[in-house]
């Protein structure tokens, strides 16, 4: 009798551990969502790993990438805050120092095929090493952060669990954080959910969305909601006289553009514009209604016959915002994967 | 059976000792080290960091850095066939303020040779190869960190920095680079130096010894050519247009001074 109960404690137990290895086996790697198109990312010389995503999160959410310890890539990629820096036109730095942008969503990064507003960095990989070294924002060196890794109690074991060595070069560094940042899809939005036939629009949602792909679409492609393009949307010039893709390509014909950015999570995104000029949507929506302005790289779809910009009534914007609220996807920001742990 | 075994080996031998008889010099089967020296100097005086020059416009600079990439090393032999270095083991950062830097020690096979040629910068294939491909001097997040645009992916091919009383505020800089863009086609610094050796003296590569070829690189080049760089119009030239004018007159800068053989 007593020793049935054992035999089915015991039976129990390894049920329970069962399960336990189970769950922590269930890391699935990089999955392609349904109905998203072929990621850009060189998965092929960097596959992710449970091991090498967890490192890439503790080194996102380290401050020890800072030149003074005190800013993480989490300070100004808030999860909550879609992975921006919420609040803030432009993104504060080490010592308060203000850069001259806003700063870019950690969001579907691996259908990416450039990075920045101007598209000035062309392989994830390469990316951090910018608001590392960049003195308004970090501050440091990538080789004097590997340096403080390889002091620290824990990552060695940790890079060699991820990449076999505990040897922490720079390429393994950048790898890991490519790792972490590649996981970041945001694809559970409510709009998701209609694709996938799990939840109808509402009537005005609907009517908001047949609207978007009539005056939207063609630049802020379904599903990412970007076509990953460079374009200048007609804001009026500022005295800080920001050029966009310019500055990368010295052609006269990219004065003026910047990258088409996602509208997925706008909700926890403003303020809006490369310079967060916008603090709402509606402040957005106007723009294209009746303030672009003409210049010589001006969009031509912003360019219609006897029209400047793109002609909405307040009741179009409106429904136009209720359907950009489906795209908030709330599993996207409070997701546990991709938070400080 | 035997004996037909020992026959065949002894006319391999013979007739491989009778081969050597034919080239006695030297086995392009056995790699050998050249090394290319980079001497940087400024006109006609040796290049000091910090030390005071005159530029072709007449103005004054006081150079404090300099620094540049050489790659992709190719070596014509004087039968006219040619050698080039395997790109892995190509690409040498070369630094003033560091004496190290100063030769870029090659191995190849042995032999004399006529032409010298390499890259001055980067290719674009290296450019854009996956982060693990570029370590050492290449190392965008480590060695060559002070030679990378993070902003702008791309190496910086040559940086001269320095001050001038001609230079409204003070410094010059100098960083040159453009390998021709990604996606969209820009600038493309890359420049192809060619170097006849046959005139002063072709290097003789043959294992056991160090053969040395030794290059006079005159940076006051960067500021004279198809066009007259003015410090007070010109201090400051990185991803600029006007580099494509800089890049044309430091092309100019390599001079085969004399080999030690």
């Amino acid at each position: 009798m007593n020793r049935k109960h054992i035999f089915v404690i015991l039976f129990l137990l390894a049920g329970a551990i069962a399960c336990k290895k189970e769950m922590i086996e269930s890391f699935e790697g990089f999955k392609n969502p349904a109905g998203f198109p072929e990621p850009v990312y060189h998965f092929a010389t960097n596959p992710v790993t449970k091991d090498g995503f967890e490192l890439g999160r503790k080194l996102f959410y380290d401050t020890r990438l800072s030149v003074n310890n005190t800013i993480s890539c989490g300070n100004c990629h808030i999860q909550t805050s879609g992975f921006t820096h919420h609040g803030h036109n432009v993104s504060h730095g080490i010592f308060d120092r203000l850069g001259t942008r806003n700063s870019p969503a950690i969001m579907n990064l691996a259908w990416s095929t450039h990075f920045m507003w101007d598209g000035g960095i062309f392989d994830l990989d390469l990316q951090p090493i910018a608001p590392i070294t960049n003195h308004v924002e970090m501050g440091e060196t990538v080789v004097n952060v590997v340096n403080k890794l390889k002091e620290d109690a824990e990552y060695p074991s940790l890079f060699e669990k991820a990449f076999g060595s505990r040897e922490i070069s720079n390429t393994n560094f950048l790898k890991a954080m490519s790792q972490f940042m590649v996981m970041c899809v945001s694809n559970n939005a409510k709009y998701d959910s209609v694709t996938r036939n799990q939840a109808v629009f509402t009537e005005d949602e609907q009517n908001g969305y047949t609207l978007f792909k009539q005056k939207c679409n063609s630049c802020h492609t379904e599903p990412l909601f970007t076509d990953q393009s460079f374009r200048n949307n007609g804001l009026p010039v500022t005295t800080r006289n920001d050029m966009g893709r310019f500055a990368v390509t010295l052609q006269e014909q990219d004065k003026l553009k910047f990258k088409v950015p996602s509208l997925r999570n706008l909700s926890f995104t403003p303020p809006y514009m490369h310079d967060g000029r916008f603090l709402t949507i509606d402040a957005v929506l106007e723009h294209y209604n009746a303030a672009v302005q003409i210049t010589p790289t001006l969009d031509p779809q912003l360019q219609q016959p006897g029209h400047t910009g793109i002609a909405m009534s307040a009741e179009e914007k409106r429904l136009i915002n209720t359907f950009l609220k489906t795209l908030d996807d709330r599993v996207f920001i409070t997701d546990r994967r991709f938070s400080e742990q | 059976m035997k004996q037909f075994l020992i026959t065949a080996i002894t006319s391999i031998v013979l007739f491989s000792s009778c081969k050597k008889d034919d080239t006695p010099e030297y086995n392009s089967n056995i790699k050998a080290p050249l090394s290319i020296e980079f001497d940087n100097v400024a006109g006609s005086s040796d290049l000091e960091l910090d030390g005071g020059y005159k530029t072709a416009n007449g103005d004054s600079i006081y150079i404090t850095k300099l620094k540049y990439y050489v790659s992709n090393f190719k070596l014509t032999r004087t039968d006219g066939t040619v050698y080039t270095v395997p790109q892995e083991d190509s690409y040498f950062l070369v630094d003033e303020s560091d004496e190290a830097t100063h030769e870029a020690e090659l191995e190849i096979p042995e032999g004399e040779y006529k032409t010298l040629s390499f890259t001055l910068g980067v290719d674009s294939l290296r450019s854009t190869m996956d982060i693990s491909q570029r370590t050492g001097v290449l190392d965008p997040a480590g060695a060559g960190a002070d030679m990378y645009w993070t902003w702008n992916s791309g190496y910086i091919f040559f940086k001269l920095e320095g001050t001038s009383p001609q230079s409204m505020m003070g410094d010059v800089m100098y960083h040159i680079g453009g390998f021709g863009g990604y996606s969209s086609s820009t600038i493309n610094n890359i420049k192809t130096i060619t170097l006849d050796l046959s005139t002063r003296g072709v290097p003789k590569v043959k294992s056991g010894k160090q053969t040395n070829v030794h290059l006079f690189v005159d940076a006051l080049k960067m500021f004279t050519g198809a066009t007259n760089v003015s410090i007070a119009a010109n201090p400051m030239v990185m991803f600029d247009p006007f580099s494509i004018s800089i890049a044309n007159n430091y092309v100019s800068m390599f001079k085969h001074d004399h080999t030690e053989n």
